[in-house]
Protein backbone atom coordinates (compact mmCIF):
# COMPACT_ATOMS: atom_id res chain seq x y z
CA UNK A 1 0.00 0.00 0.00
CA UNK A 2 1.21 3.53 -0.75
CA UNK A 3 2.18 6.14 2.14
CA UNK A 4 -1.61 7.78 1.63
CA UNK A 5 -0.89 11.63 2.90
CA UNK A 6 -4.03 13.61 4.95
CA UNK A 7 -2.96 16.56 3.98
CA UNK A 8 -4.29 19.81 5.40
CA UNK A 9 -6.29 22.37 3.60
CA UNK A 10 -6.77 25.89 4.31
CA UNK A 11 -8.07 28.83 3.04
CA UNK A 12 -7.02 31.70 5.41
CA UNK A 13 -8.00 35.78 4.68
CA UNK A 14 -5.85 38.25 5.50
CA UNK A 15 -5.76 41.86 5.00
CA UNK A 16 -3.79 43.45 1.69
CA UNK A 17 -1.02 45.14 3.79
CA UNK A 18 -0.17 41.44 5.41
CA UNK A 19 0.49 39.89 2.06
CA UNK A 20 4.05 40.22 1.35
CA UNK A 21 4.38 39.45 5.27
CA UNK A 22 2.62 36.36 4.80
CA UNK A 23 3.87 35.30 1.67
CA UNK A 24 7.70 35.74 3.68
CA UNK A 25 6.64 33.64 6.38
CA UNK A 26 5.18 31.31 3.72
CA UNK A 27 8.52 31.71 2.24
CA UNK A 28 10.79 31.00 5.50
CA UNK A 29 8.74 27.77 5.62
CA UNK A 30 10.20 26.14 2.79
CA UNK A 31 6.46 26.58 1.14
CA UNK A 32 6.19 26.36 -3.15
CA UNK A 33 4.21 28.34 -4.31
CA UNK A 34 1.49 26.44 -6.42
CA UNK A 35 -0.79 29.22 -7.87
CA UNK A 36 -2.33 32.29 -7.56
CA UNK A 37 -5.42 33.63 -9.13
CA UNK A 38 -8.10 36.09 -8.77
CA UNK A 39 -11.76 36.03 -9.07
CA UNK A 40 -14.58 38.96 -8.38
CA UNK A 41 -17.54 38.20 -6.24
CA UNK A 42 -20.18 40.91 -4.95
CA UNK A 43 -18.23 43.66 -5.61
CA UNK A 44 -14.88 42.96 -4.57
CA UNK A 45 -11.55 40.64 -5.63
CA UNK A 46 -11.02 37.21 -3.94
CA UNK A 47 -7.18 36.96 -4.65
CA UNK A 48 -5.81 33.41 -3.96
CA UNK A 49 -2.63 32.80 -3.79
CA UNK A 50 -1.63 29.07 -3.00
CA UNK A 51 0.98 27.15 -1.16
CA UNK A 52 2.30 23.79 -1.12
CA UNK A 53 4.62 21.79 1.39
CA UNK A 54 6.15 19.38 -0.88
CA UNK A 55 6.87 16.76 2.50
CA UNK A 56 3.08 16.56 3.93
CA UNK A 57 1.49 17.51 0.67
CA UNK A 58 -0.30 20.35 3.07
CA UNK A 59 -2.03 23.11 0.83
CA UNK A 60 -2.53 26.80 2.32
CA UNK A 61 -4.20 29.53 0.67
CA UNK A 62 -3.96 33.04 1.66
CA UNK A 63 -7.28 35.06 0.35
CA UNK A 64 -7.11 38.91 0.25
CA UNK A 65 -10.57 40.50 -0.50
CA UNK A 66 -10.21 44.00 -1.51
CA UNK A 67 -11.88 46.80 -3.25
CA UNK A 68 -11.67 47.11 -7.18
CA UNK A 69 -8.73 50.18 -7.43
CA UNK A 70 -6.88 48.50 -4.58
CA UNK A 71 -2.51 48.57 -4.88
CA UNK A 72 -1.70 45.31 -4.34
CA UNK A 73 2.10 44.70 -4.43
CA UNK A 74 4.19 42.14 -5.94
CA UNK A 75 5.15 39.06 -4.51
CA UNK A 76 7.67 38.55 -7.03
CA UNK A 77 10.84 39.16 -4.40
CA UNK A 78 10.03 36.20 -2.55
CA UNK A 79 9.05 33.81 -5.54
CA UNK A 80 10.42 35.29 -8.77
CA UNK A 81 8.15 31.95 -10.47
CA UNK A 82 4.52 34.16 -9.68
CA UNK A 83 5.02 36.85 -12.95
CA UNK A 84 3.12 35.05 -15.03
CA UNK A 85 0.17 35.02 -12.44
CA UNK A 86 0.33 38.55 -11.21
CA UNK A 87 0.40 39.07 -15.06
CA UNK A 88 -2.67 36.96 -15.68
CA UNK A 89 -4.73 39.11 -12.52
CA UNK A 90 -3.98 41.61 -14.19
CA UNK A 91 -4.79 41.08 -17.59
CA UNK A 92 -8.14 39.09 -17.21
CA UNK A 93 -9.55 41.13 -14.28
CA UNK A 94 -7.95 44.83 -13.92
CA UNK A 95 -6.24 43.80 -10.28
CA UNK A 96 -3.91 46.53 -9.82
CA UNK A 97 -0.67 44.95 -8.74
CA UNK A 98 2.11 46.84 -8.95
CA UNK A 99 5.83 46.42 -9.80
CA UNK A 100 5.70 42.91 -11.70
CA UNK A 101 8.86 41.26 -12.98
CA UNK A 102 8.38 40.74 -15.68
CA UNK A 103 5.69 42.56 -16.54
CA UNK A 104 4.27 42.11 -19.90
CA UNK A 105 2.02 45.60 -19.64
CA UNK A 106 -1.48 43.72 -20.09
CA UNK A 107 -0.67 41.59 -23.01
CA UNK A 108 0.34 38.17 -21.38
CA UNK A 109 -2.17 36.50 -23.53
CA UNK A 110 -2.76 39.27 -26.00
CA UNK A 111 -6.01 40.02 -25.46
CA UNK A 112 -7.38 43.01 -27.29
CA UNK A 113 -10.17 43.88 -24.54
CA UNK A 114 -9.15 45.17 -21.51
CA UNK A 115 -10.15 43.15 -18.61
CA UNK A 116 -12.27 40.45 -19.96
CA UNK A 117 -13.33 38.32 -17.09
CA UNK A 118 -14.24 41.34 -15.24
CA UNK A 119 -18.12 42.34 -15.90
CA UNK A 120 -18.97 45.65 -17.34
CA UNK A 121 -20.75 47.39 -14.04
CA UNK A 122 -17.49 46.70 -11.92
CA UNK A 123 -15.36 48.48 -14.48
CA UNK A 124 -16.94 51.53 -14.06
CA UNK A 125 -17.03 51.21 -10.41
CA UNK A 126 -13.34 50.53 -10.79
CA UNK A 127 -12.99 53.39 -12.27
CA UNK A 128 -14.93 55.63 -10.21
CA UNK A 129 -12.57 54.13 -7.45
CA UNK A 130 -9.71 55.01 -9.05
CA UNK A 131 -11.00 58.65 -9.13
CA UNK A 132 -11.70 59.21 -5.83
CA UNK A 133 -7.92 57.81 -5.15
CA UNK A 134 -6.23 60.30 -7.94
CA UNK A 135 -8.38 63.57 -6.07
CA UNK A 136 -7.24 61.98 -2.50
CA UNK A 137 -3.74 61.83 -3.80
CA UNK A 138 -3.53 58.07 -1.68
CA UNK A 139 -1.25 55.44 -2.82
CA UNK A 140 1.21 58.16 -4.30
CA UNK A 141 4.08 56.07 -3.11
CA UNK A 142 3.17 53.15 -5.42
CA UNK A 143 2.43 55.47 -8.42
CA UNK A 144 6.26 56.62 -7.97
CA UNK A 145 7.49 53.53 -7.45
CA UNK A 146 5.28 52.26 -10.95
CA UNK A 147 6.38 55.17 -12.76
CA UNK A 148 10.07 54.58 -11.63
CA UNK A 149 10.09 51.20 -12.94
CA UNK A 150 8.24 52.00 -16.11
CA UNK A 151 11.07 54.63 -17.07
CA UNK A 152 13.66 52.52 -15.99
CA UNK A 153 12.27 49.97 -18.42
CA UNK A 154 11.71 52.53 -21.42
CA UNK A 155 15.25 53.65 -20.92
CA UNK A 156 17.05 49.91 -20.92
CA UNK A 157 14.79 49.70 -24.52
CA UNK A 158 16.32 52.85 -25.84
CA UNK A 159 19.67 51.50 -25.00
CA UNK A 160 19.33 48.42 -26.79
CA UNK A 161 18.40 50.34 -29.64
CA UNK B 1 45.45 35.12 -25.34
CA UNK B 2 43.42 38.29 -25.46
CA UNK B 3 39.77 37.18 -25.15
CA UNK B 4 38.18 38.41 -27.60
CA UNK B 5 34.60 40.54 -27.04
CA UNK B 6 30.99 38.84 -26.94
CA UNK B 7 28.59 40.70 -28.63
CA UNK B 8 25.21 39.95 -27.48
CA UNK B 9 22.30 39.32 -30.16
CA UNK B 10 19.01 38.47 -29.64
CA UNK B 11 17.50 35.11 -31.26
CA UNK B 12 13.35 35.24 -31.79
CA UNK B 13 12.70 31.40 -31.29
CA UNK B 14 8.82 30.36 -32.55
CA UNK B 15 5.60 30.82 -32.16
CA UNK B 16 5.86 29.00 -35.41
CA UNK B 17 9.07 26.40 -35.26
CA UNK B 18 9.26 22.54 -36.83
CA UNK B 19 10.43 21.26 -33.47
CA UNK B 20 7.60 23.19 -31.15
CA UNK B 21 4.44 20.99 -30.82
CA UNK B 22 2.61 24.26 -29.85
CA UNK B 23 3.05 27.87 -29.74
CA UNK B 24 5.47 29.54 -27.39
CA UNK B 25 7.93 32.34 -28.08
CA UNK B 26 11.22 33.05 -26.86
CA UNK B 27 13.29 35.66 -26.92
CA UNK B 28 16.90 34.14 -26.47
CA UNK B 29 19.63 36.39 -25.97
CA UNK B 30 22.83 34.80 -26.86
CA UNK B 31 26.79 35.17 -26.71
CA UNK B 32 28.18 33.52 -29.95
CA UNK B 33 26.05 30.68 -29.48
CA UNK B 34 25.45 30.65 -25.83
CA UNK B 35 21.97 30.92 -24.57
CA UNK B 36 22.48 33.92 -21.62
CA UNK B 37 19.14 34.81 -21.34
CA UNK B 38 15.78 33.85 -22.09
CA UNK B 39 12.47 35.97 -22.68
CA UNK B 40 9.48 33.66 -23.05
CA UNK B 41 6.26 34.80 -24.16
CA UNK B 42 2.77 33.18 -24.87
CA UNK B 43 -0.65 34.36 -25.65
CA UNK B 44 -1.34 32.88 -29.28
CA UNK B 45 -3.99 30.64 -28.62
CA UNK B 46 -5.89 32.29 -25.59
CA UNK B 47 -9.62 31.26 -25.95
CA UNK B 48 -11.21 32.43 -22.74
CA UNK B 49 -12.31 28.74 -21.55
CA UNK B 50 -12.25 30.06 -17.87
CA UNK B 51 -14.86 32.90 -18.50
CA UNK B 52 -17.37 30.27 -20.18
CA UNK B 53 -18.38 28.66 -17.00
CA UNK B 54 -20.48 31.78 -16.21
CA UNK B 55 -23.03 30.55 -19.42
CA UNK B 56 -22.80 27.11 -19.44
CA UNK B 57 -24.39 25.04 -17.15
CA UNK B 58 -21.61 23.51 -14.60
CA UNK B 59 -22.93 19.93 -15.83
CA UNK B 60 -22.42 21.18 -19.54
CA UNK B 61 -19.10 22.56 -18.92
CA UNK B 62 -17.57 19.27 -17.97
CA UNK B 63 -17.38 18.85 -21.90
CA UNK B 64 -15.75 21.97 -22.38
CA UNK B 65 -12.94 21.49 -19.41
CA UNK B 66 -12.65 18.20 -21.52
CA UNK B 67 -11.66 19.74 -24.20
CA UNK B 68 -9.28 22.65 -22.61
CA UNK B 69 -6.42 20.40 -24.75
CA UNK B 70 -6.39 17.08 -26.70
CA UNK B 71 -3.56 15.08 -24.85
CA UNK B 72 -4.92 16.08 -21.04
CA UNK B 73 -8.29 15.82 -21.87
CA UNK B 74 -9.34 12.92 -19.15
CA UNK B 75 -7.25 14.59 -16.75
CA UNK B 76 -9.24 18.23 -17.21
CA UNK B 77 -12.84 16.97 -16.88
CA UNK B 78 -11.79 14.71 -14.11
CA UNK B 79 -10.08 17.47 -12.09
CA UNK B 80 -13.34 19.34 -12.36
CA UNK B 81 -15.64 17.23 -11.84
CA UNK B 82 -14.13 16.15 -8.63
CA UNK B 83 -14.00 20.02 -8.06
CA UNK B 84 -17.88 20.08 -8.40
CA UNK B 85 -18.01 16.91 -6.29
CA UNK B 86 -16.10 17.94 -3.34
CA UNK B 87 -18.34 21.78 -3.11
CA UNK B 88 -21.36 19.94 -3.37
CA UNK B 89 -20.34 17.03 -1.20
CA UNK B 90 -20.99 14.07 -3.51
CA UNK B 91 -19.98 10.78 -2.80
CA UNK B 92 -19.00 9.12 -5.69
CA UNK B 93 -19.50 5.20 -6.22
CA UNK B 94 -16.26 3.02 -5.78
CA UNK B 95 -16.41 0.89 -9.04
CA UNK B 96 -16.10 4.89 -11.01
CA UNK B 97 -13.25 5.22 -9.12
CA UNK B 98 -11.57 2.85 -10.10
CA UNK B 99 -12.67 3.59 -13.83
CA UNK B 100 -11.45 6.95 -13.24
CA UNK B 101 -8.61 5.69 -12.22
CA UNK B 102 -7.75 3.09 -15.23
CA UNK B 103 -8.75 5.69 -17.43
CA UNK B 104 -6.52 8.26 -15.96
CA UNK B 105 -3.42 5.66 -16.43
CA UNK B 106 -3.85 5.21 -19.63
CA UNK B 107 -4.31 9.01 -20.78
CA UNK B 108 -0.52 8.96 -19.09
CA UNK B 109 0.28 6.34 -21.46
CA UNK B 110 -0.96 8.09 -24.42
CA UNK B 111 0.89 11.53 -23.25
CA UNK B 112 4.20 10.01 -22.10
CA UNK B 113 4.69 7.55 -25.20
CA UNK B 114 3.57 10.92 -27.22
CA UNK B 115 6.13 12.26 -25.68
CA UNK B 116 8.67 10.30 -26.37
CA UNK B 117 8.49 10.00 -29.67
CA UNK B 118 8.48 13.83 -29.65
CA UNK B 119 12.20 13.60 -27.98
CA UNK B 120 13.13 11.21 -30.01
CA UNK B 121 12.31 13.66 -33.28
CA UNK B 122 13.59 16.09 -31.47
CA UNK B 123 17.44 14.66 -31.42
CA UNK B 124 16.92 13.79 -34.56
CA UNK B 125 16.36 9.47 -33.93
CA UNK B 126 13.34 9.25 -36.22
CA UNK B 127 13.21 5.36 -36.08
CA UNK B 128 12.77 5.68 -32.47
CA UNK B 129 9.76 8.28 -32.80
CA UNK B 130 8.24 5.86 -34.82
CA UNK B 131 8.39 3.00 -32.43
CA UNK B 132 7.06 5.51 -29.71
CA UNK B 133 4.12 6.56 -31.73
CA UNK B 134 3.27 3.44 -32.82
CA UNK B 135 3.11 1.74 -29.10
CA UNK B 136 0.65 4.45 -28.55
CA UNK B 137 -1.67 3.39 -30.82
CA UNK B 138 -2.01 0.11 -29.05
CA UNK B 139 -2.77 2.04 -25.85
CA UNK B 140 -5.45 4.78 -28.19
CA UNK B 141 -7.41 1.22 -29.32
CA UNK B 142 -7.59 0.27 -25.31
CA UNK B 143 -8.79 3.93 -24.98
CA UNK B 144 -11.34 3.71 -28.18
CA UNK B 145 -12.53 0.32 -26.96
CA UNK B 146 -13.54 1.53 -23.40
CA UNK B 147 -14.85 5.24 -23.96
CA UNK B 148 -15.36 5.32 -28.24
CA UNK B 149 -13.34 8.00 -28.48
CA UNK B 150 -9.46 8.34 -29.07
CA UNK B 151 -8.71 11.51 -27.11
CA UNK B 152 -11.58 13.03 -25.82
CA UNK B 153 -13.08 10.78 -23.76
CA UNK B 154 -16.21 12.20 -22.18
CA UNK B 155 -16.81 9.73 -19.83
CA UNK B 156 -16.41 12.03 -16.58
CA UNK B 157 -19.74 13.62 -15.41
CA UNK B 158 -20.86 14.87 -12.31
CA UNK B 159 -21.64 12.35 -9.66
CA UNK B 160 -19.57 9.55 -11.92
CA UNK B 161 -19.03 7.86 -14.38
CA UNK B 162 -21.19 7.18 -18.24
CA UNK B 163 -19.74 4.09 -19.47
CA UNK B 164 -18.04 0.98 -17.86
CA UNK B 165 -15.73 -1.30 -18.73
CA UNK B 166 -16.79 -4.67 -18.91
CA UNK B 167 -15.07 -8.04 -18.03
CA UNK B 168 -14.27 -8.82 -21.79
CA UNK B 169 -12.89 -5.58 -22.02
CA UNK B 170 -10.65 -6.13 -19.28
CA UNK B 171 -8.86 -9.11 -20.51
CA UNK B 172 -8.48 -7.11 -23.94
CA UNK B 173 -6.90 -4.34 -21.60
CA UNK B 174 -4.68 -6.70 -20.15
CA UNK B 175 -3.48 -8.64 -22.81
CA UNK B 176 -2.58 -5.70 -24.93
CA UNK B 177 -1.37 -4.12 -21.96
CA UNK B 178 1.39 -6.91 -22.03
CA UNK B 179 2.13 -7.00 -25.41
CA UNK B 180 2.71 -2.95 -25.00
CA UNK B 181 4.82 -3.52 -22.01
CA UNK B 182 6.84 -5.68 -23.77
CA UNK B 183 8.07 -3.57 -26.33
CA UNK B 184 8.25 -1.11 -24.38
CA UNK B 185 11.65 -2.27 -22.86
CA UNK B 186 13.00 -2.16 -25.76
CA UNK B 187 12.33 1.08 -26.39
CA UNK B 188 13.10 2.46 -22.91
CA UNK B 189 16.70 0.33 -23.57
CA UNK B 190 17.43 2.18 -26.42
CA UNK B 191 16.63 5.60 -24.87
CA UNK B 192 19.07 4.86 -21.45
CA UNK B 193 21.50 2.98 -23.41
CA UNK B 194 22.20 4.11 -27.12
CA UNK B 195 25.22 6.59 -27.83
CA UNK B 196 23.42 9.38 -29.75
CA UNK B 197 20.78 9.54 -27.64
CA UNK B 198 23.06 9.86 -24.61
CA UNK B 199 25.33 12.56 -26.02
CA UNK B 200 22.07 14.50 -26.35
CA UNK B 201 20.75 14.49 -23.25
CA UNK B 202 23.34 13.60 -20.57
CA UNK B 203 24.21 16.49 -18.81
CA UNK B 204 22.19 18.55 -20.69
CA UNK B 205 19.78 21.41 -19.23
CA UNK B 206 20.43 20.56 -15.58
CA UNK B 207 17.99 22.00 -12.81
CA UNK B 208 18.42 21.11 -9.45
CA UNK B 209 16.16 20.21 -6.35
CA UNK B 210 16.48 23.82 -4.76
CA UNK B 211 15.91 25.46 -8.34
CA UNK B 212 12.81 23.18 -8.95
CA UNK B 213 10.96 24.13 -5.27
CA UNK B 214 12.32 28.05 -5.84
CA UNK B 215 10.85 28.04 -9.54
CA UNK B 216 7.44 26.25 -8.35
CA UNK B 217 8.07 22.88 -11.43
CA UNK B 218 5.88 20.03 -10.85
CA UNK B 219 5.43 16.86 -12.08
CA UNK B 220 8.02 14.22 -14.01
CA UNK B 221 10.23 17.55 -14.49
CA UNK B 222 10.60 18.17 -10.82
CA UNK B 223 10.79 14.35 -10.00
CA UNK B 224 13.64 14.01 -12.30
CA UNK B 225 15.50 16.31 -9.97
CA UNK B 226 15.06 14.15 -6.95
CA UNK B 227 11.50 15.44 -5.97
CA UNK B 228 9.93 12.89 -4.86
CA UNK B 229 6.30 14.57 -4.97
CA UNK B 230 3.10 12.91 -6.68
CA UNK B 231 -0.50 14.43 -6.40
CA UNK B 232 -1.67 10.87 -6.73
CA UNK B 233 -0.38 9.97 -2.89
CA UNK B 234 -3.54 12.27 -1.85
CA UNK B 235 -4.95 9.11 -2.83
CA UNK B 236 -7.93 10.55 -4.66
CA UNK B 237 -10.15 8.14 -6.71
CA UNK B 238 -8.78 4.60 -6.39
CA UNK B 239 -5.29 5.75 -6.15
CA UNK B 240 -5.07 5.17 -2.09
CA UNK B 241 -5.90 1.62 -2.47
CA UNK B 242 -3.21 0.87 -4.97
CA UNK B 243 0.81 0.06 -4.34
CA UNK B 244 3.16 2.63 -5.99
CA UNK B 245 5.65 5.04 -4.94
CA UNK B 246 6.93 8.23 -7.01
CA UNK B 247 9.35 7.25 -9.83
CA UNK B 248 12.26 9.76 -9.07
CA UNK B 249 15.62 10.24 -10.81
CA UNK B 250 18.48 13.21 -9.21
CA UNK B 251 20.22 14.01 -12.09
CA UNK B 252 17.80 16.63 -12.98
CA UNK B 253 19.15 16.60 -17.13
CA UNK B 254 17.16 15.43 -20.30
CA UNK B 255 18.47 11.49 -19.60
CA UNK B 256 16.87 11.86 -16.11
CA UNK B 257 13.58 13.30 -17.69
CA UNK B 258 13.57 10.58 -20.38
CA UNK B 259 14.26 7.69 -17.57
CA UNK B 260 11.34 8.77 -15.44
CA UNK B 261 8.71 9.66 -17.71
CA UNK B 262 9.40 6.03 -19.50
CA UNK B 263 8.86 4.28 -15.99
CA UNK B 264 6.15 6.07 -15.21
CA UNK B 265 5.02 4.48 -17.97
CA UNK B 266 5.63 0.71 -16.79
CA UNK B 267 4.17 2.23 -13.13
CA UNK B 268 0.68 2.86 -15.44
CA UNK B 269 0.67 -0.33 -16.52
CA UNK B 270 1.07 -1.73 -13.16
CA UNK B 271 -1.74 0.54 -11.65
CA UNK B 272 -3.95 -0.11 -14.38
CA UNK B 273 -3.49 -4.21 -13.60
CA UNK B 274 -3.88 -3.35 -10.14
CA UNK B 275 -7.27 -0.99 -10.11
CA UNK B 276 -8.62 -3.93 -12.74
CA UNK B 277 -7.68 -6.54 -10.27
CA UNK B 278 -9.53 -4.73 -7.27
CA UNK B 279 -12.42 -3.18 -9.15
CA UNK B 280 -15.62 -3.52 -7.40
CA UNK B 281 -19.18 -4.26 -8.73
CA UNK B 282 -21.83 -1.62 -8.05
CA UNK B 283 -23.41 1.20 -10.13
CA UNK B 284 -21.41 3.62 -12.02
CA UNK B 285 -23.11 7.02 -10.78
CA UNK B 286 -25.07 8.74 -8.12
CA UNK B 287 -27.95 11.21 -8.43
CA UNK B 288 -26.89 14.63 -8.39
CA UNK B 289 -29.51 17.49 -6.67
CA UNK B 290 -29.08 21.29 -6.34
CA UNK B 291 -26.77 23.62 -7.81
CA UNK B 292 -23.16 24.16 -6.27
CA UNK B 293 -22.22 26.52 -3.36
CA UNK B 294 -19.20 27.68 -1.98
CA UNK B 295 -15.82 26.57 -3.43
CA UNK B 296 -13.18 24.28 -3.81
CA UNK B 297 -9.42 23.52 -4.49
CA UNK B 298 -8.86 20.25 -6.08
CA UNK B 299 -5.37 18.66 -7.19
CA UNK B 300 -4.38 15.82 -9.76
CA UNK B 301 -1.25 14.47 -10.82
CA UNK B 302 -2.10 15.25 -14.82
CA UNK B 303 0.56 13.09 -17.23
CA UNK B 304 2.69 16.67 -17.45
CA UNK B 305 2.57 17.86 -13.32
CA UNK B 306 0.40 18.34 -10.92
CA UNK B 307 -3.18 20.77 -11.80
CA UNK B 308 -5.11 22.30 -9.96
CA UNK B 309 -8.67 23.18 -10.21
CA UNK B 310 -10.41 26.06 -8.43
CA UNK B 311 -14.46 25.88 -8.56
CA UNK B 312 -16.26 28.92 -6.92
CA UNK B 313 -20.13 28.43 -7.06
CA UNK B 314 -23.18 30.70 -6.11
CA UNK B 315 -26.08 28.32 -5.52
CA UNK B 316 -27.47 28.41 -9.50
CA UNK B 317 -26.69 26.34 -11.83
CA UNK B 318 -24.08 28.65 -13.35
CA UNK B 319 -21.00 28.92 -11.80
CA UNK B 320 -19.09 32.04 -10.58
CA UNK B 321 -15.87 30.99 -11.10
CA UNK B 322 -13.29 27.87 -12.85
CA UNK B 323 -10.19 28.12 -12.26
CA UNK B 324 -7.15 25.69 -13.85
CA UNK B 325 -3.53 26.06 -13.48
CA UNK B 326 -1.68 23.60 -15.51
CA UNK B 327 1.60 21.88 -15.08
CA UNK B 328 3.31 23.69 -18.39
CA UNK B 329 2.10 27.38 -16.71
CA UNK B 330 4.55 26.45 -13.61
CA UNK B 331 7.06 24.54 -15.56
CA UNK B 332 7.84 27.32 -17.82
CA UNK B 333 10.28 29.65 -15.20
CA UNK B 334 12.03 26.36 -14.86
CA UNK B 335 12.66 25.32 -18.93
CA UNK B 336 13.90 29.53 -19.14
CA UNK B 337 16.38 28.50 -16.56
CA UNK B 338 17.59 25.20 -17.56
CA UNK B 339 18.18 27.62 -20.96
CA UNK B 340 20.64 30.12 -19.53
CA UNK B 341 23.93 28.85 -20.30
CA UNK B 342 23.26 25.61 -22.75
CA UNK B 343 24.11 25.76 -26.33
CA UNK B 344 21.48 27.07 -29.08
CA UNK B 345 21.43 23.37 -30.65
CA UNK B 346 19.70 22.73 -27.24
CA UNK B 347 16.85 25.03 -27.14
CA UNK B 348 14.80 22.75 -29.06
CA UNK B 349 15.16 19.69 -26.81
CA UNK B 350 15.00 21.57 -23.31
CA UNK B 351 11.80 22.72 -24.62
CA UNK B 352 10.38 19.38 -25.41
CA UNK B 353 11.70 18.26 -22.38
CA UNK B 354 9.16 19.96 -19.80
CA UNK B 355 6.34 18.46 -21.84
CA UNK B 356 4.86 21.73 -23.13
CA UNK B 357 1.04 22.17 -23.45
CA UNK B 358 0.26 25.55 -24.29
CA UNK B 359 -3.15 24.92 -25.32
CA UNK B 360 -4.12 23.87 -21.46
CA UNK B 361 -1.26 26.86 -20.30
CA UNK B 362 -3.48 30.15 -22.36
CA UNK B 363 -6.61 27.81 -21.64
Amino acid sequence: MSAKFTPKETIRVIEKDGLLREVMAMKSRGMRLSQACASYKDGKYELSYSFSDDKTLDYETLRVVCDLADRIPSIHDFYSCASFYENEMRELFGVKIELIEPDYHNKLYRIKAETPFLPEDAKAEQKKQEQEISLSGADSDLDLAQAAADEKLASGKKEEK
Amino acid sequence: MEEREKKRSVVPFGPQHPVLPEPIHLDLVLEDEKVVDVIPSIGFIHRGLEDLVKKRDFNEYVYVAERTCGICSFGHGLGYVEAVEKCMNVEVPIRAKYLRTIWSEMARIHSHLLWAGLMADAFGFENLFYQCWRLREKNLDLVEMTTGGRLIYSVNKVGGVLKDITPDMQKVILNNLSELEAELRDVYKTFMTDYSVQERTRGVGVLTKEQVHDLGCCGPYARASGVARDIRQLGYEAYGELDFEPVVSNDGDNYARCDVRLREVFQSIDLIRQAIAKIPNGELSVPVKGNPDGEAFIRIEQPRGEAIYYVEGNGTKFLNRFRLRTPTFANIPGMCETMKGCSYADIPLLVVTIDPCISCTER
